[in-house]
């Protein structure tokens, strides 16, 4: 059950890691947002999933933590997104 | 185990703090500034499971609420001025 946990980990830690060299090489903010947005969601979750492996009592916190972050992430990307389309910035 | 991860983990946020000193517009650095404050989330859970207290739980809530917060007040900045 534990390493399951540790699996779990391991992968939201990898999409951070990648989203962190997206993040790096992408052109433009747009792309930017596009990597910086989509995969830090899906690492939150699998972390949080881990976690719910791995200390099966905290099942309720984890499960608010992990259903508040799934609300507002795309939430904050499409404001940040309207944002900079309405400032004319370059495509 | 729980300590690679964090290696991982930090390691990350360093790179992300790259992208948010060098950004180029200021719609580059509230993305790196919501990225980070996300990742904190994320190390705040891997904290608790090294310490075994489900107190660091609400402190993520809390956090994950403030970089929501500042992310979305930002972008009406962006958009809008003062």
């Amino acid at each position: 059950m534990i390493y399951i946990g540790y699996l779990f980990i391991f992968l939201g830690a990898m999409a951070f890691a990648v989203s962190a060299i997206g993040l790096i090489r992408m052109p433009d903010v747009y792309t930017r947002l596009h990597v910086g947005t989509k995969s830090t969601t899906i690492g939150t979750v699998l972390v949080i999933m881990g976690a719910m492996f791995i200390e099966p009592s905290w099942a309720l916190k984890l499960l608010l933590l992990a259903v508040f972050i799934l609300i507002t992430n795309p939430l904050s990307s499409s404001v940040i997104a309207r944002a900079s389309r309405r400032d004319r910035e370059e495509l | 185990m729980l300590t690679l991860f964090t290696i991982i983990l930090m390691s990350a946020m360093f790179f992300t703090l790259f992208r948010f000193l060098k950004g180029p517009t200021l719609s580059d650095r509230v993305i790196a500034f919501d990225v980070m404050s996300i990742m904190s989330v994320s190390l705040l859970v891997i904290l608790s499971l090294y310490f075994e207290q489900s107190f660091y739980l609400d402190i993520a809530l809390v956090f994950g609420l403030i970089g929501f917060l500042g992310a979305t007040i930002f972008g009406r900045y962006i958009e809008k001025g003062i």
